[in-house]
């Protein structure tokens, strides 16, 4: 190993340097995160109490799910406009089959997931095929699925799911503590054993690393985390099984972007299209995936909803909840141009959110505030990614 | 080692090429120069299979081959570094020497090997870069060139063809990029660079081919010629 090519340790001094340079990172978000949990349990004690903290983890889950899909298409500079309107006519078409059907909820949560994949397929074919602006194939999936949202709603406008069935049962189930503490342990070592297992496999290597302590340092602030969560929501009814679907999609998403040759792609086509396809990468294909990844996303973010309403009416997928999906992910750090952001975006930006509508809420402030606020904390973000893209020298 | 001889090609009314001939040898670096619009690119094209010609043929070893697409000219190790290097700015060196041909188990990267590998790689050329794990957009412009270049030659070619490599870098980045090409002559590679610039194509090539009109308009051993019968061949003045 020549001195030239040795890698730094990351120390403050790489970390300010890297700042400097726009690449950012997630301390933008946590530190916001901080700020919000100290303003708002300054001004209203219930902040931070294990009721509202357990329910703003049931409130994050359906927003943050379909963010996640919504991070699919952003990472390739695209955007998906029609997941609210997706989310809610794939919930209705699960609720349809299943009252008025009568399919097993397995079957027509299985349908629902379906039908999602089909509709971004539709979009992901439009896009490439047709070589339509995704903007404008997702503005008419945006008005044409909620229309038909609303057509197979039309007589009576509100189905309701038995409220002791499967489906509303998944927003009413908490983990008993044993499990809760197992997945915590397991959050845990898992993670832990596979960084120094790579880091063994890296010295072995002759591969510089991270240093020791530095690794450990970041598996212990995980577990505080963690820790720290199962306490205080064990505190209130446990942890819901909500919150371990969404996380569970987060990691699994986060996995895939980042050790697989498809999530590797995927930042190649956001970055450089041209190049991608110039180094053999197959594009179209590529970018059909990803809508398809992301309306299927949006289903399942729309059967939590339905799970948590134990309904299905007009006004699902409706009103903010596309909007709020899109901000969660650009506050999350996932850059509008294509090509940066992460699975984890999509937990830190929904949290941020949820924080502040729960919050203002709490404080019984109108929801002419919220927007403003959260409008005001997404330009932020935005502002934040626009000089990060500039700072990077060309 | 690559040799075109006779080589055609009519866009419209525009003659591009009028049966011209490039030879490259294993170990030589051939600069290819002419005035705008003097075929240099379509010759290259041609060669790297972007375009296919009217007329010519193409031998490798001897033997005639046909290259009909990019895939084509890479299996018969045939690299090309486009002159806007095709480099995905958000991902790091690793990522873009590796884009396309990621090495993996089943789909799951393995980023070990694959940064072994680019650490060896950029040892063995002698490429400075402080942290590899960074996204190309914070590297400099000669690195970034020296990336491309090592990127072209993780499929093990046989020739490297370069557009205009030193187009947009400075003085000490040029030094650096054309130390780099000495090296891929050292590794026994042809070398083919197309090059407006005659002080970096009288420092790094063994031979000049020069393109006019159409047609060869000369060939020069680098070291043994004078710079003013290049630019003369290149302008017409001779003639």
């Amino acid at each position: 190993m020549t001195g030239t090519l040795a890698r730094k340790p990351y120390t403050p001094k790489v970390a300010v340097e890297r700042l400097r340079q726009g690449d950012v990172g997630a301390w933008p978000v946590v530190g916001g995160l901080v700020a919000i949990a100290i303003v708002f349990s300054a001004l209203n004690d219930r902040f931070l109490a294990p009721e509202n903290l357990t329910n703003l983890a049931l409130q994050m889950a359906a927003t943050g799910t379909i963010s996640l899909g919504i991070i699919m298409v952003l990472l390739l500079g695209e955007i998906d406009l029609s997941a609210g309107s997706v989310s809610g006519l794939c919930a209705t078409i699960m609720t349809i089959v299943h009252v008025k059907q009568g399919w097993s909820p397995p079957a027509a949560i299985l349908l629902a997931l379906a039908a999602g994949a089909g509709i971004g397929l539709v979009h992901g074919v439009m896009f490439t095929k047709l070589r339509m602006p995704s903007f404008v194939v997702t503005l008419a999936g945006l008005m044409g699925w909620l229309g038909l949202l609303l057509y197979l709603l039309r007589q009576g406008g509100t189905i309701n799911l038995p409220f002791t069935g499967f489906i509303s049962g998944l927003s009413d189930t908490w983990l008993p503590p044993w499990l809760s503490w197992a997945l915590v342990a397991a959050l845990v070592l898992v993670p832990g054993g596979a960084a120094v297992f790579t880091r063994r496999l890296r010295l072995a290597a002759g591969l510089p690393v991270t240093p020791l302590w530095w690794l450990l340092t970041r598996i212990a602030g995980l577990a505080v985390l963690l820790v720290a969560g199962v306490l205080v929501m064990s505190a209130d009814r446990g942890v819901p099984l909500l919150l371990i679907i969404f996380g569970a999609l987060v990691v699994a998403f986060d996995l895939v972007l980042r050790h697989t040759t498809f999530g590797r792609h995927v930042y190649a086509v956001g970055g450089n299209a041209e190049a991608a396809r110039r180094a053999g990468i197959n594009v179209t294909r590529i970018r059909i995936l990803a809508f398809t990844l992301a309306s299927t996303l949006a289903a399942a973010g729309g059967i939590l909803a339905a799970s948590r309403l134990s309904a299905v009416n007009q006004q699902s997928g409706g009103s903010d909840i596309l909007l709020m999906a899109i901000a969660a992910a650009v506050i999350g750090g996932t850059s509008l141009f294509g090509g940066r952001g992460r699975a984890y975006d999509a937990l830190l930006g929904v949290l941020v959110i949820q924080s502040i509508t729960s919050g203002m809420y709490l404080l019984s402030v109108d929801s002419s505030v919220r927007f403003m606020v959260t409008a005001a904390v997404l330009a932020l973000a935005v502002a934040i990614d626009s000089l990060a893209r500039r700072g990077a020298p060309r | 080692m690559l040799s075109a001889t006779g080589i055609s090609k009519r866009y419209g009314a525009v003659q591009a090429l009028d049966g011209a001939s490039l030879t490259l040898r294993a170990g030589e670096v051939t600069a290819l120069m002419g005035d705008n619009g003097a075929g240099k690119s379509t010759l290259v094209k041609a060669i790297s299979g972007v375009v296919v010609p009217d007329e010519g043929a193409i031998t490798i070893d001897g033997a005639n081959v046909r290259i009909g697409t990019p895939h084509d000219a890479q299996a018969l190790g045939v690299s090309t570094v486009y002159q806007d290097l095709a480099l995905c700015e958000n991902l790091d060196v690793v990522a873009n020497l590796f884009l396309g041909t990621e090495r993996r188990r089943a789909t799951v990267l393995r980023h070990i090997v694959m940064e072994r590998a680019t650490r060896d790689l950029l040892e063995q050329l002698d490429v400075r870069i402080r942290d590899i794990r960074v996204p190309v957009a914070m590297l400099s412009g000669g690195q970034r060139q020296s990336v491309a270049i090592a990127r072209a030659l993780i499929g093990e070619p046989r020739l490297v063809i370069l557009d205009e490599p030193t187009a947009a870098l400075g003085v000490e980045q040029t030094a650096q990029v054309l130390a780099l090409i000495g090296r891929l002559r050292e590794r026994g590679l042809a070398v083919l660079v197309i090059s407006h610039n005659l002080a970096d194509v009288r420092k790094v090539s063994d031979r000049v081919v020069v393109l006019r009109l159409g047609r060869n308009a000369g060939e020069f051993d680098t070291a043994a010629t004078a710079q003013e019968e290049i630019v003369a061949a290149i302008t017409g003045a001779a003639r």
